[in-house]
């Protein structure tokens, strides 16, 4: 692996941490529903960085998660995440950064907002919540139906998410092109 | 550095992490199949009990569940609305004294010990050309690169108070990826000047 892929990896570990760490993200709508801007940061990883390096990004956010560092939202963190109801999320962000870099790249040849808006919300919030709601239904013994309901709330707030994550990347496509990974050669 | 590592030692900080994990493992894979609240009831006692041998700074950790007590809760409506309530309320035992068995490894365990004890699980990523120096790397850049960034995001926030006396928000987010991006240039080439990544099973 290069030393920039290597570099970049950790860059977009770091964001996606910062992102859970910032004490109070104003994202316009929320009305009462809890609105973490971390998982924006997986899809921001695969959008960015495509499949490869942005799954490898999050997995390495699940790492020094394990080994005990509190880098989720709210100061959470340790072996304890793992086995919470919310664990497939968890899980889930490494399969959503892959979908989402792997759309981007497909799509390579569109304009940059349009598809990583398809590509935020089919692998930030399709691909996610299928992890999120199997993990939760897994580990709660309910039904995939009612875990889906308990899930449902934070659909408004990540729809919003991977329009951020579109309007980012195509700032970053207009001011640094060679950023944008996904979409190199 | 921050962590959720407890400074104060206890009899479970000299157990080696190897163990701590496995035991951990077992324990999980153990439960799995078992659904009855009494038993529910009894591990999460046995885990509070640990936590007790474990000292007063322990017992206070006990507290980062409050969070997830909403969750809990929702969750168990629902299966009292679909007529388990006793399954739920397994689920949510269940639950609680996993979350606290698993933290308890995480308040005992030095994060270098952890990465030592994991380091053989991580061996056969040399296949794709992963060295564990090169992970460990990677570790130690991304833990750095957060206070950075988060320093960058004061700044912008800052300057755009400055300019228009509003918080800036979501409108960082840009400006903010694009000045770290130019930072990761910086340190990959700063990087490769000094010879690169560690790569293959050297040391």
């Amino acid at each position: 692996m290069k030393d920039r892929s290597l570099v970049q990896i950790a860059l977009y570990a770091a964001i996606f941490a910062v992102l859970g760490l910032l004490p109070k993200f104003d994202i316009p709508i929320a009305g009462g529903v809890p609105i973490t801007a971390q998982s924006m940061g997986a899809m921001l990883a695969g959008v960015m960085l495509g499949a490869k390096r942005g799954a490898l990004a999050m997995l390495l956010v699940l790492f020094v998660v394990a080994l005990g560092a509190p880098l989720l939202a709210g100061g959470r963190g340790g072996l304890g995440v793992f086995f919470t109801p919310s664990a497939g999320f968890i899980f889930g962000w490494v399969a959503a950064a892959f979908v989402a870099g792997g759309l981007m790249s497909l799509l390579r040849r569109q304009a940059v907002f349009a598809s990583a808006l398809i590509a935020s919300v089919i692998g930030g919030i399709v691909v996610l919540y299928a992890f999120g709601i199997a993990g939760m239904a897994l580990k709660t013994d309910l039904s995939l139906v009612d875990a889906a309901k308990a899930c449902l709330i934070f659909i408004p707030g990540d729809a919003i998410k991977a329009v951020l994550t579109a309007l980012v990347a195509q700032t970053v496509a207009r001011g640094m092109p060679e950023a944008l990974l996904s979409r190199a050669r | 550095m921050i962590s959720l590592y407890l400074a104060e030692r206890s009899w479970a900080h000299g157990v080696p992490a190897g163990w701590k994990l496995l035991a951990l493992a077992l324990i999980s894979l153990a439960i799995t199949p078992f659904d009855s609240v009494p038993l529910m009831a009894g591990l999460l006692i046995g885990v509070l009990l640990l936590y007790a041998s474990l000292g007063r700074a322990a017992l206070r950790q006990v507290a980062l569940l409050r969070p997830l007590l909403p969750l809990l809760a929702i969750l168990l409506g629902l299966h009292w609305w679909t007529g388990s309530l006793m399954s739920g309320i397994a689920m949510v035992l269940r639950l609680l004294a996993m979350i606290l068995l698993a933290n308890a490894v995480t308040m005992t365990t030095r994060m270098d010990d952890m990465m030592d004890a994991v380091e053989p699980l991580l061996r056969p990523l040399a296949i794709f050309g992963l060295s564990p120096r090169a992970l460990a790397l990677m570790v130690a850049m991304m833990l750095r690169f957060v206070p950075l960034l988060f320093a960058l995001w004061e700044a912008l926030g800052e300057s755009y108070r400055a300019r228009t006396g509003k918080r800036g928000g979501w409108r960082l987010l840009a400006p903010f990826c694009i000045q770290t991006l130019r930072l990761s240039h910086h340190t990959a080439e700063a990087l490769t000047a000094r010879g690169g990544a560690p790569r293959g099973r050297r040391g």
